[in-house]
């Protein structure tokens, strides 16, 4: 009997174990190798280097801008995405005729690609017809050359990617809100409690888990963004959104620098254990504050 | 009385601006897909008479007709894929006991925390040696398992009565009859809710299939999107914009018609 489990167990199990191990644990193991290696142009290894291509990767300036626009982007855009997507939820947790709509309306980015996503903000960022030069114009405000300056262009990006961000995000954000039991909220209308103290008493105690949980979702998504620097900006202008992956990408398939390339994989992947292992503990506390 | 009709107006009213707001980016390109080119280049936001030729040119001067049934293909058969490899495997680590469970269930476990685009140049080799670059197998051989999908379904398989379970081994069901004929139909929202979620993630793929293919032949609609923005924004906002909306209908409908499936779905069996 035993035994007929074992055998019937391996047998549903192969065919995920089969792919996962040839296309995410041998690349992976892979990658770590070829840090080690001088590679040609085909990516083939020639020579073993140890750590060099890590070191030369820490002393080289344009990773270094690399890994510090990285981070600019990736907090601003999980702060943006959480605030924006906290007050939407609220916003549309009220119990209202119609609500059903506005809750698709706000969800709805959940659905659009990076793709489809960069080139409708592309046009709203075209210096000549675009909307935002538009209203700047109309505000007697000086025109901003919003992709190709480097502040201004990392600014362009995460917007783009908050708003594509903000569907997800509120939708889940909107299941923690209406989770809130509303006898907590008539207890504080009786009392005669204001909304922010009704907001910092009762819904954010009562959600925080989840505000927490989303953050980090939104940040291990944001360190994988790709699609939106490459349509947007390509990297530039000088390396100011050249972002982690986009820079992998092309160390990897532009520049043909496969020790490199892998280098900067190995600290991606470095980056999102750490905040995986992060989120499991943030979601485990979240279940458990459901449960009890 | 009169103060909460006031409220409730002023309530409305913020959700429509929000709405509004959160809206223009798409509004402006349904705009600009249904505006001639001289209107778009005098400046004009909104058309100043309405085109359809934009959407017929889609059609009749780029691949995209082409890209959208690569684009279905890859993400039907990857779907499929994740959808039944995820069952399998859900239904070993539900019902079965066997050895190695739990080192089984920490492999599955690992795979999340391994981003696939630090994986990009080991796979691009790997498809290269093996010939595959420019076929649909390169776009969806890395993705017919899913960690993600085996959870989720795993979730909803372990909400299944006991009884089911028993009554079924008292019936005589073999493990196949029990899978199709009471696990299945008993969790169809979980498994409904992840092929939509499924297909809606590869619909939207963007960076493998870049890397993994570079000609028309199986080029799919994000990367033609990709390609149209390359060769003439300047000129051709209209068309870039209808050809955009058209990438985005099929997605836009499961977010519709799909929205309680995944509001449920999402936040209980969410990564659990």
């Amino acid at each position: 009997m035993q035994k007929k489990q074992n055998l019937l167990a391996l047998v549903l199990l192969l065919p995920s174990i089969v792919v996962l191990g040839m296309f995410v644990f041998y690349p992976m193991i892979k990658t770590f190798w070829l840090i080690t290696q001088l590679t040609d142009l085909m990516g083939n290894p020639i020579k073993f280097v140890g750590f060099k291509n890590f070191i030369n990767l820490f002393h080289s300036d344009s990773f270094m801008t690399s890994i510090t626009v990285t981070m600019i982007f990736v907090i601003a855009t999980s702060i943006f995405t959480v605030l924006c997507a906290y007050f939407l939820a609220i916003l549309a947790s009220k119990k209202m005729r119609g609500m059903g709509l506005f809750r698709t309306i706000f969800s709805a980015t959940m659905g659009i690609s990076v793709t489809v996503a960069s080139i409708l903000w592309l046009f709203m960022f075209n210096p000549q017809i675009g909307l935002f030069s538009k209203v700047l114009a109309a505000l007697h405000l000086p025109d901003v050359n919003w992709l190709s300056d480097p502040v201004w262009a990392l600014v362009a990006i995460i917007g783009t990617t908050v708003w594509m961000n903000i569907g997800f995000a509120f939708l889940i954000l909107l299941g923690a809100v209406q989770a809130i039991p509303t006898d907590l909220y008539q207890v504080a209308d009786l009392n005669g409690a204001s909304k922010w103290l009704r907001l910092r008493k009762i819904t954010l105690p009562a959600t925080e888990p989840t505000l927490f949980f989303v953050m980090v979702v939104t940040l291990i998504n944001a360190f994988q963004t790709f699609g939106q620097v490459d349509i947007l900006t390509a990297g530039g202008p000088d390396y100011h959104t050249n972002l982690l992956v986009y820079s992998i990408y092309q160390d990897a398939f532009v520049n043909h620098t496969i020790g490199r390339a892998s280098a900067e994989s190995v600290v991606l992947t470095v980056i999102i254990m750490i905040f995986t292992f992060i989120q499991f503990y943030l979601n485990k506390r979240k279940a458990a504050k459901y449960a009890g | 009385m009169q103060v909460n009709r006031t409220k409730q107006i002023g309530n409305y009213l913020l959700l429509s601006v929000i709405a509004i707001i959160l809206m223009v980016p798409l509004l402006l390109g349904i705009s600009l897909s249904l505006s001639s080119s001289s209107s778009i280049s005098q400046g004009n936001l909104f058309p100043q008479k309405l085109v359809f030729s934009n959407y017929v040119r889609v059609f009749t001067d780029t691949h995209m007709a082409q890209f959208l049934l690569h684009s279905l293909i890859v993400s039907g058969v990857v779907m499929i894929g994740q959808l039944v490899l995820s069952i399998l495997a859900a239904y070993a680590f539900v019902f079965l006991d066997f050895k190695f469970k739990k080192t089984a269930f920490v492999i599955f476990l690992s795979t999340m925390m391994l981003p696939f685009e630090s994986q990009i140049i080991p796979n691009f080799n790997l498809m290269r040696d093996l010939n595959l670059l420019n076929t649909y197998s390169a776009m969806a051989l890395p993705f017919l398992a899913s960690a993600f999908g085996t959870f989720m379904i795993k979730t909803s398989f372990e909400q299944l009565p006991p009884e089911l379970k028993q009554l079924s081994q008292i019936e005589g069901l073999s493990h196949f009859q029990f899978i199709t004929k009471v696990v299945m139909p008993y969790c169809k929202i979980s498994l409904i809710t992840f092929a939509l979620y499924s297909f809606l993630t590869n619909w939207n793929m963007y960076l493998w299939p870049l890397i993994s293919t570079d000609n028309d032949k199986v080029r799919t609609a994000q990367i033609g999107l990709r390609q149209m923005r390359a060769q003439d924004t300047a000129s051709n906002w209209g068309l870039i914009m209808a050809a955009t909306i058209i990438v985005v209908i099929p997605t836009m409908l499961i977010i519709f018609f799909g929205q309680k499936y995944f509001k449920n779905g999402l936040t209980s069996g969410v990564i659990k």
